[in-house]
């Protein structure tokens, strides 16, 4: 897929309509992040509160059935950490 | 041929929308409008139109809702004025660069404040970079077909953009004048149906309206400058199969005895009537005076308008909107942009006239040109005047 650096004005489509549906995916939103979310299994009870409240769908679940988050996609807005009912999310700044 | 009949403005516009055979029609009543989506309710409750009529809650929505109609291939109509332009004009921005051929019916009236329900240009000045192919009639005949003229220029597959027709409020679109009706089968000879290559479908998806990042936003406002531009010989070709059709030939500025004219009077809208009249009179007299009606106001007709003002001397423009602290009324103002770099270039006198509804009788466009020949010959070149202001 072409570079979005790369588009003359020449090549979208009319009304620079999307035709290739979840292409989004290819724009990594976790890049702006300034802090990103710690998971403690000990805590977690799998209810998936925090998948219901991520509004950037960031939020997965491993093989075992615990949250995890999608780092390419996460803002590090909070949200998951700030709505977790055990208190299993930890927000961590990115430097350290 | 159809049948010359009498009949309210408003009217005709509506008569126009069901002989176009529209899908969706979402409006919301506002003076002086009310009358075009109250006649297109009964057609849709009467069942002489089969189209989705939606009783939105604000113009907002009505917008919105044509956007949306109009994405997933649907003839979509609305039509406003006024303050309901202002509150649909977040969608109006969105509806061009997303390539959608909405066509809308503004009802010419002032912004407030102060509150006016009367008519002049201020509310469609205030969208004037809106991307919409933008039309405005002279008369009730002119709305009717000129409604159908924008959905066949619109539609176009070398074109798809959203058509506004201009129509003042009150003077137009509460009188009673003859207009003739088309008959459907000359209107389905002219307009075919609304196909689009892509719409909004589940089995088909696509995204449209997407957010853009600042390194490709450059690039989608050259397309759309460049699609709006290229919409001129489709205006073009869609006046001339208009004219094949009905004997009636539209062009982007119409000129009213112009032949050898030292002095052009140019006015937009309904009042070119009466300056036409004015015209006639200055003419008896001897005066080399000619008019000039801008139909096509974008995209801007500079060819047409080059060729057409060049030979005169002094051009006397008419505008009907004010822009506070600017370089004068809207139309002058690009008119003088349009003659800045002609080698030879007539004077540009600009007068605004006739806010809120306040007549313009043929006596005040010939003070006009009395006014602007007087000052002219002192050496002034004023930028503009607000005309009839009490001193």
């Amino acid at each position: 897929m072409k570079r979005e650096q790369e588009y003359k004005w020449t090549d979208f489509e009319r009304g620079y309509v999307i035709t290739e549906p979840g292409s989004s995916r290819e724009y990594h939103t976790g890049d702006w992040r300034s802090q990103r979310p710690i998971f403690d299994k000990e805590r977690c009870i799998k209810c998936g509160v925090c998948w219901i409240f991520c509004p950037d769908s960031a939020i997965r679940f491993d093989t075992e059935g615990y949250a995890e988050t999608d780092l390419d996609y996460c803002k590090g807005c909070g949200i998951c950490a700030r709505e977790c009912l055990p208190g299993a999310i930890t927000m961590v700044d990115e430097e350290e | 041929m159809g049948k010359r009949v009498g009949m309210e403005v408003s009217i005709a516009a509506s008569e126009a929308v069901r002989l176009a055979n529209v899908d969706v029609i979402a409006a919301y009543p506002i003076t002086p409008q009310t009358h075009i989506v109250e006649h297109l309710s009964e057609f849709v409750n009467n069942g002489e139109l089969d189209a989705e009529f939606v009783p939105v809650e604000s113009e907002h929505s009505a917008m919105s809702v044509c956007t949306g109609s109009s994405a997933v291939g649907a003839r979509s109509f609305t039509c406003t004025s006024s303050q309901g332009m202002i509150l649909m004009s977040e969608i109006i921005y969105c509806t061009a660069p997303m390539r959608l051929p909405v066509v809308m019916v503004l009802a010419n009236r002032s912004l407030s404040n102060p509150i006016s329900i009367w008519n002049d240009h201020t509310d469609v000045m205030s969208i004037r970079d809106c991307g919409w192919i933008q039309y405005f009639a002279e008369n009730g005949q002119d709305v009717l077909d000129h409604v159908l003229i924008s959905y066949r220029v619109g539609e176009d597959r070398d074109v798809m953009l959203p058509v506004i027709v201009n129509m003042d409020g009150f003077s137009l679109s509460h009188v009673i004048e003859p207009v003739e009706l088309l008959d459907q089968e000359t209107v389905d000879k002219f307009l075919p149906p609304y196909k689009p290559d892509i719409v909004l479908d589940p089995a088909h998806p696509v995204t449209m309206g997407a957010i853009v990042l600042p390194s490709c936003y450059t690039e989608t406002k050259k397309a759309q400058d460049e699609a709006v531009k290229a919409s001129m010989p489709i205006i073009l070709k869609g006046w001339q199969e208009f004219g094949d059709l009905t004997g009636r030939y539209y062009h982007p500025i119409e000129e009213y005895r112009t032949e050898g004219a030292d002095v052009l009077l140019v006015t937009m809208g309904g009042i070119g009537e009466t300056a036409m009249w004015a015209v006639d009179q200055m003419r008896e007299k001897g005066c080399s005076v000619g008019l000039l009606k801008m139909r096509l106001w974008r995209p801007f007709p500079f060819e047409e308008f080059r060729k057409a003002a060049s030979k005169a001397r002094m051009l006397v423009v008419v505008d009907r909107a004010v822009s506070y602290g600017g370089p004068g009324g809207p139309v002058a103002s690009e008119l003088r942009s349009a003659l800045y770099n002609e080698p030879k270039r007539p004077l540009v006198a600009n007068f605004i006239a006739g806010l809120a509804s306040r007549d313009v009788a043929p006596f005040d466009f010939i003070e006009m040109v009395d006014r602007a020949e007087g000052a002219f010959k002192k050496g002034m070149e004023p930028e503009y005047e607000i005309y009839g202001v009490r001193e």
